[in-house]
């Protein structure tokens, strides 16, 4: 069979069409595997040397009724000739498998696109439940659009009938066919596909045999439609060439894999052991089930019966002498918030991962929305200043894992890390650093009573005080959240003793601006007409929007802000080098009013609060504005 | 709890910390205090290995004053702290303390599910039936009709029974002793002994908010009559030995039995076993009045420690591997660009 593929492939190579870059959508009812099928188009796009970027969302309900609008699961992916920064603003081909999957994302598809429709699945039923009258694939309501459709449903039951599976059993192949088609339209290897289908249905040969079926069946279907099997409906086909790489090696990684990977990383570089405490939350839990298979990387994960003990369980590690790790998403953060503040007054490191959601309150669990930067930088009792870094893109947790675990134990501070939904499940291809690469930054416990005597609450030149372990003879000593006496970290609630105390807190974190890199401008110059200014997993769209308009000669540039509290040295400066700037966010302009505040300029918000990422289009729209 | 012999033994002089302490004079705090400070060169651990952990209220000032390691956390949390601190550095022998308020209400849910767990520490939960350090209201152990600032015509709410609370979370160690009580050192001996949480209510006099609430069983005088203290393998008598518990085999409930001249077991006198889980029940709920109040050690019967159970999983896991950073990052779909 694939040699027979690779024949036709030879023979109408020169007549595909070899665009810069696709945006494919495939789109389903939860129990079609809609997830799965995207997953492994990744990576059949990464081994064909695509770059690309993903967007999975899906519904929050785990099985939402069969077939109703508010059950679709979609997955997108945006693969390119050229570098990739989003998932892609509009889809150029549409996979729907049911009527609902139709209507919820038809609307978004690119005027002349693709639709591929399962018509086996468009029956009165599900037409209802879609709230159709009337067949859309027999009216001329999707006319804007190429509609090829065919019955995915029968196609796969006989391609599958020769093992014997139940009808349901069946149809869950569905997906591979759909997939095996795919792979046909875009000119992709079937084996790595179908070796992951042995390893995943090791145990269960039929099964594995079954998907590989219906996998070859929807990509013969591809064939011989195009050699013009009668019956069969032609479809399309685009080859999109590889990207330019550097070499190395590759691999697909999420932001949750990425902050697990990344904290393993820090610690190492820090020569702490982990303490994970972990409650059960939408987007954040995936870091926690990577983390529990990390045993021997001297990682310990603890699921904690509420978001409060998984916080409060991470300080008692840190304070016992490993890095405490806790994350969360937003709710789950403000259950956390006295317990950071306790890390404060203790000064234990610590770091809480954020993967913020659509809030307010349980918001929208699945939904993505950048509105927690309040809650980090401010959200506490007290003067309570902390270290607040964000993360760009799945790739980019790993480093920002790296730099709170540097920040946390160099300063003995707890560390907000700020992601997003979109960042925890999106996948993007990431050259596999050389760890070697990284400079260790060990951390030093006091084991001895230091000359002049030992200070609980003493500081080093950072500011940092000194980290003991419990089981250290010679150096006992009580902390807590009761305001602490300088150096000795008794009880005091003197008045010159607390301002003194929270002139040093505050000191201390301010002080942290000379421990990072200057602001650097990531696209276009340092001065000028016009900046955006992002942070967050804003960076995709925003970078493509200045770099589409760079092109067309407009002057605007691209300042990307890792560190959200302290801020770069210098970015009030470079700030001030523009005419205008523009924040674009995924909230109702937090990051704009935090630059207001510190450094009185006129930053004027693009806000977006959907619960779906900003589209290139939009930030293009806003600079054309600005710069009119 | 690890079986360590001290170079040289300590006195309760070197658990002494050079902190003030700040309880109200005659507050029942003191004497408790004084009784860990007197048992601990008993244990056998050393001071630097040794960590009191407590949360927030009048005895969680309690670390201040011990010099040992100490973390003075946040309302409730102490057990959550504890079980971090112990996962992270399973040698050291971990004390939580708290209170009637911090463990039961704020708190309730890490009480329970460190029991549960049954992580290797000791739990004293000062019980005084009240919140003393916010002035006064009541607390969930206060008795029906207790007048407080936010009760002015009484509690209305029923109380909580903290040992009874701990069984049923599922404790493997559950004891009572109050303040002053001279037995008070050898309960925490036993709680010591104990591999796993061990959790001993001690009722404390709060002499400014609710002095005097366990007077009824607790004062000296007419002791012997409303005091049922266990021990294991011994008949459960009281007063003088003229009374004891026997189980009313009708109701399978417990009963006060007179006992004539040492003829316990003639009166069917049941010989206390601290590992009958459903005797334990019986005594935690047993009515005071009616009943003497139970005390000592009313159930000790270890299970495999949480802490010990993932420290065998995380090195059995570990075994034989080879924590290489870059192979971890190197795995999953991977390609190579030429």
């Amino acid at each position: 069979m694939a040699t027979a593929a690779r024949s036709i492939d030879t023979q109408s190579q020169a007549h595909i069409p070899h665009p810069e870059a696709v945006v494919v959508r495939f789109a389903g009812d939860s129990g079609d595997g809609m997830q799965l099928t995207g997953g492994q188009f990744t990576l059949s796009s990464a081994l064909a040397g695509n770059d690309f970027a993903t967007f999975p969302d899906f519904p929050a309900e785990i099985r939402a009724p069969q077939g109703t609008l508010f059950g679709v699961s979609a997955f997108q992916i945006n693969f390119g000739a050229s570098e990739i920064d989003t998932a892609g603003d509009a889809p150029d081909v549409l996979v729907a498998m049911n009527p609902a999957a139709l209507k919820t994302n038809v609307k978004d598809l690119k005027p002349g696109g693709l639709i591929i429709a399962d018509e086996g699945e468009f029956n009165a039923r599900n037409l209802a439940k879609a709230q159709y009258d009337v067949n859309p694939l027999e009216d001329d309501s999707l006319g804007k659009w190429q509609l090829v459709h065919f019955n995915i449903s029968q196609l796969t039951m006989d391609a599958v009938k020769p093992f014997g599976l139940g009808n349901k059993e069946a149809l869950r192949c569905k997906n591979m066919w759909t997939l095996g088609l795919a792979l046909w339209m875009f000119d992709r290897d079937r084996e790595p596909i179908i070796q992951w289908l042995k390893d995943k249905f090791a145990k269960s040969p039929i099964l594995a045999d079954a998907n590989i079926a219906a996998l070859n069946a929807g990509h013969a279907y591809g064939e011989t439609a195009e050699i013009g099997n009668p019956g069969a409906v032609p479809i399309p086909r685009k080859h999109v060439d590889a990207a330019p790489a550097d070499p190395g090696l590759y691999r697909t990684i999420n932001g949750a894999d990425a902050a697990a990977m990344g904290l393993v990383a820090g610690c190492q570089l820090a020569g702490v052991k982990m303490f994970f405490g972990g409650y059960p939350i939408t987007p954040a839990s995936s870091i926690l089930h990577a983390l529990a298979r990390f045993k021997e990387y001297g990682v310990t994960t603890f699921q904690a019966e509420d978001e409060i003990a998984a916080i409060a369980s991470a300080i008692g590690a840190s304070y016992a002498g490993q890095l405490g790790v806790t994350s969360s998403s937003g709710p789950g953060i403000a259950l956390k918030t006295e317990a950071i503040g306790l890390a404060v007054m203790t000064e234990l490191p610590l770091v809480i991962i954020n993967s913020q959601r659509g809030g307010p309150s349980t918001g929208l669990p699945t939904k993505t929305e950048q509105s927690d930067l309040y809650q980090a930088v401010y959200g506490r009792n007290g003067d309570t200043p902390l270290p607040v870094i964000s993360a760009r893109s799945p790739s980019d947790v790993f480093d920002c894992a790296i730099e709170a675990v540097r920040i946390a134990t160099q300063f003995m501070t707890p560390v907000i890390l700020l992601t997003d939904g979109y960042i925890a499940n999106a996948a993007e291809p990431w050259k596999v650093p050389d760890m070697s690469s990284y400079k260790p930054f060990p951390v030093s416990f006091l084991d001895h009573v230091p000359e002049g005597g030992f200070k609980p609450y003493g500081r080093d030149n950072k500011l940092a005080r000194p980290w003991v372990k419990p089981g250290t003879p010679g150096l006992l000593h009580r902390i807590g959240g009761i305001e602490k006496e300088v150096d000795t970290g008794h009880l005091n609630y003197s008045p010159a003793n607390h301002q003194a105390m929270t002139d040093i807190r505050k000191g201390k974190v301010d002080g942290i601006a000379a421990h990072i890199p200057d602001q650097d401008v990531c696209l276009g110059t340092e001065g000028g007409k016009l900046a955006i200014v992002g942070w967050g997993s804003t960076f995709g769209p925003i970078h493509q929007a200045v770099r589409r308009m760079r092109a067309k000669g407009h002057d605007v540039s691209h300042i990307h802000v890792r560190h959200i509290w302290p801020m770069p040295g210098n970015l009030g400066d470079l700030l001030k080098s523009y005419d205008k700037v523009i924040v674009p966010e995924m909230n109702t302009g937090q990051f704009k009013t935090v630059l207001r505040d510190q450094f009185l300029i006129d930053a004027k918000p693009l806000n977006k609060v959907s619960g779906q990422p900003f589209r290139i289009a939009e930030i293009e729209a806003a600079i054309e504005e600005a710069l009119a | 709890m690890n079986d360590m012999t001290p170079i040289q033994k300590s006195s309760p002089k070197d658990w002494e910390t050079d902190q003030e302490v700040r309880w109200c004079p005659g507050c029942g705090d003191y004497a408790i205090l004084k009784a860990v400070q007197r048992t601990m060169p008993e244990l056998g651990r050393k001071p630097e290995d040794t960590v009191f952990i407590s949360g927030i209220g009048c005895s969680s000032r309690f670390p201040y004053y011990m010099e040992t390691y100490g973390f003075h956390t946040i309302h409730g949390r102490a057990p959550a702290v504890a079980t971090g601190v112990k996962l992270a550095n399973p040698d050291l022998d971990v004390w939580i303390i708290t209170g009637d308020g911090d463990a039961l209400s704020i708190g309730g849910n890490h009480t329970m599910h460190l029991l549960r767990r049954n992580l290797d520490c000791q739990i004293l939960l000062f019980n005084n039936e009240i919140y003393g350090l916010t002035k006064g209201q009541y607390s969930p152990t206060s008795r029906v009709g207790t007048k407080s600032p936010s009760t002015p015509f009484g509690s209305v709410d029923r109380p909580a029974t903290p040992c009874a609370f701990a069984l049923g979370s599922g404790a493997r160690f559950v004891a009572r002793g109050f303040d002053v009580s001279k037995h008070l050192p050898d309960v925490l001996k036993a709680a010591h002994a104990h591999k796993g949480a061990a959790f001993i209510e001690i009722f404390q006099n709060c002499i400014v908010y609710n002095k005097d609430v366990f007077e009824d069983f607790a004062a000296p005088k007419g002791a012997e009559a409303r005091q049922l203290w266990l021990e294991d393998g011994q008949p459960m008598l009281f007063d003088g030995g003229s009374k004891g518990i026997a189980m009313d085999m009708e109701t399978l409930t417990l009963k006060v039995v007179g006992v004539a001249e040492g003829g316990w077991q003639a009166a069917g006198v049941i010989v206390h076993n601290v590992k009958n889980r459903a005797i334990a029940h019986m005594l935690v709920e047993m009515p005071f009045g009616e009943f003497p109040m139970a005390l000592g050690v009313l159930y000790d019967d270890p299970r495999p420690t949480y802490d010990s159970a993932v420290t065998e999983q995380n090195a059995k896991l570990s075994e034989g591997k080879t924590p290489d950073l870059q192979a971890l990052i190197s795995k999953g779909q991977t390609w190579t660009v030429e």
